[in-house]
């Protein structure tokens, strides 16, 4: 259950209360989120969209603690994270964060096997487990048959894939999925969509994701808007899309 | 190490650059390792001279002559164990090009003074009967083919232009490391009777070997003090000091290798620290990835400095062994107008360690910056 008014359950999986982040340019300071709360459960698949600027990927970056906010907190598994330290926060989105990009953002001179095991390198675990791991996590998006191919002989949508297995292989506790299909045609899109609904489904992963295309966003449990820096709760996103298309 | 296949898998990303940067490294390695030897080559004498042995000369300069009574007197002081003396002889064996250093020896006390030169009994033996005898350092031997039993012709320079034949009697080898091989010493007595009166009798310079190197002060002292005020008198000063001071005759070597070296240390360096940062701004967004998913900015220095070590260390290892290759081929060009160059273990440890301090300071600037740089600025670039 996804609520944006503060009145969620201590339980919530993320939990966002009185966010604020301003920035400074030129002198001017610019608020992009304001007393911002969100409450987002395990296994939720919640859908952000709003214009350019509306501070959609600020707020992803708060969330994963790739930023830190001028006010408020965000607690995630019971971790408070915005006090935590450069180094603690590092070491939380190793444990806690997959992070899926718009352009896939793959090391190219690595496999699709190696890229998928970049996290696992910060872990314990043995070669061997690695490895059985990385297998897992590229079955899982359906590529085992290209791990050995680098990103450059593989399309836009399977390189996305690689990029999934990559935030998954860790088993995080929840993605962060900024324009997922952003930069795909409808049909590797599409493909992707499926596999973040079978994430949800089928592992109960719990996915934030940024974007712009209504169509991506009714895939998702809920849509929500992001305007002049506040949240507002909409319809389901397959409810808008029924509606009208736009949401 | 499980970082090593993305450490290698960024290193021949670009392999032209690599190839290149690897290059300069060696080159400048070569022209380090060169210039250290050159430098070493003129110092030697001073770290490889006795430390018991002190060294006098005429107190006017290192070409005027003293009295041969001089070596008695001083054998007199408490402290000294045996006194030699010594003349320079000017001599040019088929070519001026032939460069060595010809000395008239005192066969009588050589021995007891130089330890180090060691040359075979019976050799030494046919030597001290031999009038026009010759002894030859092995260097210097092997140089020009010579063995035992050979006649040498030898014009020299300063006293009359006289030519003459000397019967090449031994060969002398040196027990210490790097040391001089390249000498041709002659007999005292030929010398004194061939040259002209003014320089009958007279000695250029002597050695002196004292029972502990504890004395050498006071000996040196108490030397100076015996010839003050009269017609000859001398400088005395300990055989290191003696080296460095006529290393210095040739100008100040290590001024002059210091500031080649120091260019080609800070040209390598803005090489290679282009090379790196440039290689680091190609893939900010790769690093910002990195640092997303949980590398920590240290991780991320790491990997940069990892990069430039290896480089640094790949073609540091190639220069040395150029180096190691070359040097012998450009001391035997040389010989005649440098000491013999050698490659000494140590010189190449130096060099190995100035390879590694030029790769990890290339590294350290783009690193750091790597290290700072914010994660989601640099994914707002991509």
């Amino acid at each position: 259950m996804v609520r944006v008014d503060g009145t969620g359950k201590s339980n919530s999986l993320i939990q966002v209360r009185g966010l604020d982040k301003a920035y400074r340019r030129g002198g001017e300071e610019i608020q992009v989120l304001q007393r911002l709360n969100l409450d987002v459960d395990k296994g939720d698949f919640v859908a952000f969209m709003g214009p350019s600027g509306s501070g959609k990927t600020t707020l992803l970056n708060l969330l994963g603690g790739l930023d830190v906010p001028t006010h408020g907190s965000i607690t995630v598994a019971g971790d408070e994270i915005t006090h935590m330290s450069g180094n603690k926060l590092t070491q939380w989105r190793a444990r806690h964060v997959g992070f899926i990009f718009q352009m896939y953002n793959l090391i190219p001179v690595l496999t699709a096997f190696q890229n998928v095991e970049l996290p696992l390198l910060l872990t314990k675990l043995s070669k061997s487990d690695r490895r059985k791991h990385v297998e897992t996590a590229l079955g899982v998006v359906g590529l085992t048959e290209r791990m050995n191919h680098f990103p450059r002989q593989l399309s836009g949508g399977q390189e996305q894939r690689v990029a999934i297995a990559r935030a998954i292989v860790a088993d995080p506790t929840f993605l962060l999925c900024d324009e997922p299909t952003g930069d795909l045609d409808r049909k590797s899109a599409d493909e992707i969509m499926e596999l973040l609904e079978a994430l949800v489904g089928k592992y109960s992963k719990t996915i934030l994701m940024v974007t712009h295309d209504p169509v991506v966003a009714a895939r998702a449990h809920t849509t929500l808007h992001l305007e002049k820096g506040v949240l507002v709760e909409g319809k389901t996103s397959r409810e808008s899309v029924m509606a009208g298309g736009a949401v | 190490m499980k970082f090593s296949r993305l450490i290698l898998a960024n290193l021949f990303r670009k392999k032209v650059r690599l190839i290149l940067t690897i290059g300069s490294f060696a080159i400048a390695l070569v022209l380090f390792t060169f210039l250290a030897v050159v430098k070493s080559a003129f110092s030697r004498g001073a770290e490889i001279a006795g430390a018991d042995r002190l060294v006098v000369v005429s107190r006017i300069g290192l070409m005027q002559v003293m009295p041969i009574s001089h070596g008695d007197k001083i054998a007199t002081i408490p402290g000294v164990k045996a006194v030699t003396h010594n003349h320079w002889f000017g001599g040019v064996y088929q070519d001026e090009r032939n460069f060595f250093p010809q000395f008239v020896i005192d066969p009588e006390n050589h021995r007891k003074v130089m330890t180090e030169l060691v040359v075979p009994d019976d050799q030494w033996n046919n030597f001290l009967k031999d009038r026009m005898g010759a002894i030859a350092g092995a260097r210097t031997a092997a140089r020009f083919h010579w063995k035992v039993g050979d006649r040498i012709p030898i014009k020299t320079t300063l006293y009359g232009g006289a030519a003459a034949e000397f019967n090449l009697d031994g060969i002398y080898h040196s027990e210490r490391p790097g040391g001089d091989e390249s000498q041709f010493w002659l007999q005292w007595k030929y010398f004194d009777e061939t040259v002209p009166p003014v320089l009958k009798s007279t000695a250029g310079w002597y050695v002196v070997k004292l029972n502990s190197p504890d004395d050498a002060v006071r000996v040196a002292k108490a030397i100076d003090e015996k010839f003050a005020n009269s017609s000859f008198e001398t400088k005395t000063e300990t055989e290191s000091a003696f080296a460095a001071g006529f290393a210095k005759q040739f100008g100040n070597i290590e001024l002059l290798i210091l500031s080649i070296g120091g260019v080609v240390f800070f040209t390598l360096l803005l090489v290679t620290g282009n090379t790196m940062a440039i290689s680091v701004r190609e893939r900010t967004s790769e690093l910002a990835v990195l640092k997303a998913i949980g590398f920590s900015g240290r991780a991320v220095l790491f990997f940069v400095l990892a990069e430039s070590i290896i480089i640094a260390l790949v073609g540091g290892f190639i220069g040395l062994a150029l180096a190691y290759l070359t040097i012998p081929v450009i001391g035997i060009a040389l010989t005649g107008l440098l000491p013999p160059l050698l490659l000494s273990k140590s010189l190449l440890t130096l060099g190995l360690g100035f390879a590694l301090l030029v790769g990890a300071a290339s590294g350290l600037l783009p690193g750091l910056g790597a290290m700072r740089m914010r994660v989601v600025s640099a994914l707002r670039r991509v």
